[in-house]
């Protein structure tokens, strides 16, 4: 179990320092902020052993956090509290920063007494943490409604309280993927995944029973089974395969396992509830075609097409293509013909940003880079060019085929309920080898 | 440095080392550096030519980024550029840049070399240094070879400035440690030496760093360096401190180069030259003179630096080993030191000290210092210090101290710190031996040192008492006394058990009237402490216990009660379980006869080396004493404790390694059986065969009837005295064989591979026989014992005729027994001027036998070693000049005479070929001796 959870800045000084059991000492601060923190070597490895003691950790912008222990822990366990933990903290303050950290101290040390307990992991849910560690002044509760939290917190649907209350019964669902790829110069997809999340906000009265269903290749097969041959021949086409996904809490598994539908007590407020990866059948959104041509020791012509692939109707934004530059590079001139390009040679890169881009186009950039000859005989390794973008389609050709909503003790009904669904596809770590 | 004149403060620098060091992250610290590379490489790139100011700059920036620790792989030849500007600065910043990142680049190096030649010829010394100092600072083999013609000659040369003279003799000395080969001297040694001379301080010292570095390889060449050495040290030491002006720190006048001309002097003999003797004992003289002075400032730099001078001066004075009087008064002067309150003045003396203890003229003087030694041991706060006590008491030990000191360094065990125990106890075992007188003593202080230690008590040291204890008579008794009250102890050290258990088991009988300490006390006793000690332990406990069996028959029912109860004869411990097997039967069917020769006493253990004194000499302590003069102590100990009948005892015994079995009993029960002579081998007849039912059946073998002839395997013998002698499908004969001076026994074990008996079995010697047990039964042993006398020299061995019937048929062998004029051989130990002396005096054409021969077997080193060692004589290390060789040294031991015999064997690997010469004083010795060994290898 987690011995303690240190929190440091970038220098390696410690702004939280939670220490859960006896058999952590003071020294495994210093432990890690040495070995790992400070090391020559960067450390790469998220869980570290030095004296008998593990150390994992995650690091988000600037601050390390890590969690110390002596015993064999599931490692799996201790980062997914990691993380959680950093979901926690970033619903309370929104960044995680130093500054942040600094000014919520009282509230993340109440937190770190809360979501573990003898290094055992607790509830971890933020609703229902918000409603009983707050960051106003301490309100006097009274007994009703402290034995209500005692009783919500500790009872079988912890993630949601009793009698919510809306005038208008909302939902929002967005579905957020990102793409990632890897492809060789010919254009042959060497690898590609799509890790996609289903993300719900709900504004809904009482404990609503809900039904999620989507364009899954499974349940579309059964239920093509049932129906007619020509139905099931059409939706298999729209249908998806899903390599693998996780639920939140709130999902009863159960019923997943037989029935592959899922069902659930939607917490209030935003969460997560389903993470899922594909990796078939990706929409790729964009094609990278590049042409590198070396003149001579000290010119290289570098030319880049990218190809926006889907519906013209349909436009993508906050394009960037990073074209790396040899490190000996003394000179470069780009000629592009939409958005704004420009050579950085604090990252070794020429940056090409385009703000929008509609399907189906095509856009192209040149570049002359001038070298200076170096008396290294090494050989330029050719990083691949990478690309950021943003895409209102789930490249993982998911669709939400209904989210079903029914409360019957209050009375509303499914169609009630104002339902929002949003589509964004984002890249991972979109590379194309030059 | 000459002050950075307004342009030349270089803000571009500045504010890039600023605007690093203000990164908050590593990563924004990479993309500053990244955009600086670019900009640098954008300006190197650019058409128009830079000024000498911004090239400057940016070869600085690439030096900062580059001990940053970044990778740069451009910018070279701008630095190379900057060499040839006329600025200090510039030039300056491009010899840094060139001596921090300069690979071996065949065509930047030319570039380089080239520029550092034009310096070295411009006639500005500043330009000259900076040469000089780039060409110390690579060092590499290119540069030297390049320059190492040119600097001697700036060096030497009379027009070169006193500062350049400095700088070229520094690279000078780096350049010859680099490349030796490269760096000669030649004809410029005489005026290097002379360089001793200069007006100049700097030069002085400079040159004389080189000058030490260069005698130590060629000591001869640089001969006349130590006059001027001793007349320049007799000016500084007779100076006032103020003469020296620059040169005088702290009122001490040139402290380093005082320091550094003692220490060249330490490279060579004391002068020859009276004159120059007179001065240089003058000079030391004043030294410890002025160590006496009240202290001119109290500053600790002003005691540091005479401190210095003196130390070094003690340590000269060490090394001629020739002054009394000056050894004398450094050994006092170090006594005051002792109780300095410098930590370090006091760890210095100590050690000093240790040197001069082991001079014949200092050691009474250091002896007097004994109670402060011994002080500084249980007082002193440094561990360090505390070693050097240590190694003091122990190099200043001799007989009239001895029992002082070990008393002492017992004492000081029970708190010393476990890092030195080891050490400690070792030394303390060898000084308790060394310098016993009454071997009670001894006895007394090794146990309590067990007592005391006895986790850090090796091996070697309980190994060490037992052989004192065996071979000494008259210690057996007091021994055997101490130790069994030793044992009372409620928690005794396993080792103490060790050597209560042997001791009891052999001498235990010697105690044995005392009814408080009866056989059956001293069996339950021991037996007390079985069950607490380890798998070997238990084995030795055991053989002691069938050894009381022996010595004590009344302990014969509980003992076999003990081995016979589950927890021995069924142990999970194979070598338990077989000791307690044994043991078991050997005491219920053997008759007390045979049990009383199987369990003799242990014969004395041959005079060898003290292990301890091995072990110590591989745990090589910082301060230890060096290892001649702990050989020395060695043979004076040797002599004394080895008395009168110690000499009878040192022979070629094949005793046990103490390692093994102590006991030596698993070695087969001898028997005794008669045995005959041939030629001048006069054969000793005595006793009986016994049999041994316990060997297991082998197969049956087809029946051979041929009679075998004389068969010369006898050869094998030559260099071991143990194995198979001849071995058929019927019979076995094994040989087990023991020499000592003139005297051999030969053990024969005659087995029966078959089923059936052998019936009418006879053996005979060629010269006189005396029957064996005629009847061997089927799969049983035989043994008989052969007592060996030599005459005189020999060369033919005797025979052995075999006869019997196998199943009605006749069987004939005849054997060459195994009986060498080798095996009488007792090794000579001798250095290596006596060795060649002696072979000198056997000249004689007659008395030399050699032989050239090609090499039956793989030559190699371990092999021929222990083959010579088999042959009897001593191998003899070092003494040869060709390491390869081997020489050994032996004497045969003949009822008539003695023959001493000397031996070389040259290998030559690549022809597969042995020279092998053979000298004695006798010539058919050398002869046999040579046929012999010429068919061993």
């Amino acid at each position: 179990m987690i011995g303690g959870l240190f929190i440091y800045n970038h220098k390696g000084e410690v702004l939280i320092s939670r220490v859960y059991r006896d058999d952590i000492g003071r020294n495994a601060v210093d432990a890690f902020r040495v070995n790992v923190i400070h090391a020559r070597q960067q450390v790469r490895s998220p869980v570290t052993n030095f004296a008998r003691t593990s150390f994992f950790h995650v690091k988000r912008s600037n601050i390390w956090l890590a969690a110390v222990t002596k015993q064999n822990v599931n490692a799996a366990m201790v980062f997914e509290f990691l993380y959680k933990m950093c979901d926690v903290m970033t619903a309370y303050f929104s960044k995680i920063s130093e500054e942040n950290i600094k000014n919520n101290f009282v509230l993340i040390y109440e937190l770190l007494d809360e979501i573990l307990d003898f290094g055992y992991p607790q509830n971890s849910e933020t609703g229902a943490l918000k409603t009983f560690i707050t960051q106003q002044g301490i309100k006097s509760q009274t007994k009703e409604e402290q034995s209500q939290i005692t009783s919500q917190v500790t009872g079988q649907i912890g993630w949601r309280r009793e009698g919510i209350k809306y005038r208008r019964n909302e939902l929002f669902l967005d579905v957020l993927e990102s793409v990632n790829l890897l492809m060789s110069p010919q254009g042959q997809v060497l690898s590609a995944h799509v890790s996609g999340r289903v993300v719900m906000k709900s504004y809904l009265s009482g404990m609503p029973e809900c039904k999620f269903g989507m364009n899954d290749k499974i349940v579309i097969d059964k239920q093509g089974k049932g129906g007619t041959t020509d139905d099931s021949g059409k939706s298999g086409k729209q249908s998806i395969a899903i390599d693998d996904c996780t639920f939140h809490q709130c999902v009863r598994l159960s019923k997943f396992d037989s029935e592959r539908s899922i069902s659930f007590i939607p917490p209030d407020g935003e969460y997560e509830l389903m993470r899922y990866r594909t990796t078939k059948d990706i929409i790729l959104p964009f094609r990278v075609i590049p042409l590198v041509r070396e003149v001579g020791r000290t010119k290289l012509e570098v030319k880049v097409v990218i190809k926006s692939n889907f519906k013209p109707s349909l436009l993508a934004q906050k394009i960037e293509v990073r074209i790396p530059t040899p490190l000996n590079t003394s000179g470069v001139q780009v000629i592009c013909m939409k958005g704004k390009a420009k050579y950085k040679a604090s990252e070794n890169a020429i940056v090409w940003k385009i703000k929008r881009m509609a399907g189906m186009k095509e856009s192209q950039i040149s570049a002359e880079i001038e070298l200076l000859p170096t008396n290294d005989k090494k050989k330029w390794a050719r990083p691949p060019i990478s690309m950021n973008f943003e895409v209102p389609f789930a490249p993982s050709g998911l669709k939400v085929r209904y989210l079903k909503v029914f409360e019957p003790k209050l009375n509303y009904s499914d169609h009630d309920v104002i339902k929002w669904v949003r589509y964004i596809g984002r890249s991972g770590i979109y590379e194309t080898r030059c | 440095m000459p002050a950075v004149s307004k342009g030349d403060g270089m803000r571009g620098l500045a504010v890039f080392i600023s605007d690093i060091r203000n990164c908050k992250s590593k990563e924004a610290e990479i993309k500053r550096i990244n955009k600086e590379l670019a900009n640098i490489r954008s300006k190197f790139k650019g058409d128009k030519a830079l000024d000498g100011y911004s090239k400057k700059k940016y070869v600085c920036k690439l030096l900062f980024i580059f001990l940053l620790g970044h990778d740069i792989d451009f910018g070279h030849m701008e630095a190379v550029n900057l060499l040839s500007s006329n600025k200090y600065t510039e030039k300056q910043i491009g010899y840094l840049f060139i001596s921090v990142l300069v690979n071996s680049n065949s065509e930047l190096i030319r570039l380089i070399n080239n520029a550092i030649k034009n310096d070295l010829s411009s006639r500005n010394p500043t330009f000259m240094c900076l040469a000089l100092h780039c060409i110390a600072n690579v060092g590499s083999r290119e540069m030297a070879e390049a320059f190492a013609g040119e600097i001697p000659r700036i060096l030497v040369a009379g027009d070169t400035m006193d500062s350049v003279k400095q700088s070229a003799a520094l690279c000078l000395l780096r350049l010859y440690k680099t490349s030796p080969d490269l760096v000669l001297m030649g004809e410029w040694t005489s005026r290097v030496v002379h360089l001793l001379n200069d007006q100049h301080m700097g030069v002085v010292t400079a040159a004389i760093s080189l000058i030490t570095c260069l005698s130590q390889k060629n000591p001869d060449e640089f001969k006349t360096c130590v006059s001027l050495a001793v007349s320049r040290l007799s000016r500084i030491v007779s100076s006032a401190s103020t003469d020296l002006q620059d040169y005088t720190y702290y009122f001490v006048p040139a402290p380093w180069l005082s320091c550094k001309l003692l220490r060249l002097l330490q490279c060579y003999p004391p002068p020859e030259d009276g004159a120059v003797k007179g001065r240089l004992v003058e000079c030391l003289e004043t030294i410890l003179n002025k160590a006496q002075e009240p202290p001119k400032s109290k500053k600790v730099q002003h005691s540091n630096a005479k401190n210095a001078i003196l130390f070094e001066a003690i340590s000269l004075i060490i090394h001629y080993d020739s002054e009394p009087n000056l050894l004398v008064r450094a050994c006092n002067q170090l006594g005051q030191f002792l109780q300095h309150r410098e930590t370090n003045l006091r760890y210095l003396a100590l050690e000093s000290m240790c040197t001069l203890a082991s001079s014949e003229f200092s050691h009474e003087a250091v002896k007097t210092h004994i109670e402060t030694v011994i002080n500084a041991l249980k007082t002193e706060r440094d561990v360090s210090v505390r070693q050097r006590a240590a190694d003091l008491l122990y190099a200043m030990c001799d007989r009239s101290n001895a029992k002082q000191i070990v008393a002492e360094m017992l004492s000081y065990l029970e708190t010393a710190d476990y890092s030195i125990r080891e050490e400690m106890v070792l030394k303390v075992a060898i000084l308790a031996e060394k310098y016993a007188v009454d071997y009670s003593w001894y006895v007394d202080t090794i146990l309590n040192l067990i007592r005391i230690a006895g986790d850090y008590v090796s091996e070697e040291v309980w190994y060490r008492v037992i052989q004192i204890v065996i071979n000494r008579d008259d210690v057996q008794g007091y021994a055997a006394k101490t130790v069994f009250e030793a044992l009372q102890a409620p928690a005794c050290h396993e080792n103490m058990v060790k050597v209560g258990g042997y001791i009891l088991g052999e001498f235990g009988n010697l105690i044995a009237g005392d009814p408080r300490s009866s056989p059956l006390v001293q069996f339950n006793l021991l037996h007390s402490k079985f069950h607490l000690c380890s798998v070997p332990t238990r084995a030795l406990l055991l053989s002691a216990y069938i050894k009381f069996i022996n010595l004590f028959p009344e302990t014969k029912s509980t003992i076999q009660e003990v081995l016979r109860s589950d927890s021995q004869i069924r142990n999970s411990d194979v070598e338990l379980q077989q000791r307690a097997v044994e043991y078991l039967k050997l005491s219920s069917i053997a008759s007390t006869d045979v049990l009383a020769t199987v369990l003799e006493e242990m014969p004395p253990f041959p005079e060898r080396e003290s292990s301890i004194l091995a072990k110590l000499k591989k745990k090589k302590g910082p301060g230890a004493v060096s290892v001649n003069e702990l050989e020395e102590g060695k043979r004076e100990g040797g002599e004394l404790n080895g008395g009168g009948e110690r000499g009878g005892d040192s022979s070629a015994i094949s005793t046990p390694s103490p390692s093994a079995d102590l006991l030596g009993l698993r070695a087969g029960p001898p028997v005794t059986a008669a045995a005959p002579s041939a030629g001048s081998l006069l054969v000793d007849v005595f006793s009986e065969a016994g049999v041994n039912d316990d060997v297991p059946f082998l197969a049956v073998p087809a029946c051979l009837s041929a009679s075998h002839t004389l068969l010369s395997l006898a050869l094998r013998f030559v260099c071991k005295n143990n194995g198979v002698l001849f071995e058929n499908q019927l019979l076995q004969i094994g040989i087990k064989s023991e020499y000592r001076q003139n005297l051999g026994r030969m053990y024969l074990f005659y087995g029966n591979k078959t089923s059936v008996q052998f019936v009418t079995f006879t053996t005979t010697l060629n010269v006189q026989a005396k029957p064996v047990e005629p009847l061997i039964e089927g799969g049983a042993q035989v043994q008989q014992v052969i007592n060996i006398e030599c005459l005189t020299d020999f060369s033919d061995a005797p025979l052995l005729n075999i006869k019997f019937r196998y199943g009605g048929a006749l069987q004939n062998l005849t054997l060459k027994l195994p009986v060498t004029i080798n095996k009488f051989f007792q090794p000579t130990e001798m250095a290596s001027h006596d060795f060649f002396q002696r072979w000198k005096q056997l000249s004689l054409p007659q008395q030399e036998a050699q032989k050239i021969f090609k090499a039956n077997h793989a030559m190699d080193t371990e092999v021929l070693k222990a083959k010579l060692l088999g042959l009897g004589m001593a191998l003899l290390e070092n003494v040869d000049p060709n390491p390869e060789n081997f020489v050994c040294a032996g004497v045969i031991q003949t009822k008539a005479q003695q023959v001493g015999s000397l031996l070389r064997l040259e290998p030559n690997a690549q022809a597969q070929m042995y020279r092998l010469t053979v000298r004695s004083s006798k010539d058919t010795v050398s002869k046999r001796l040579c046929e012999l060994l010429a068919e061993q290898f």
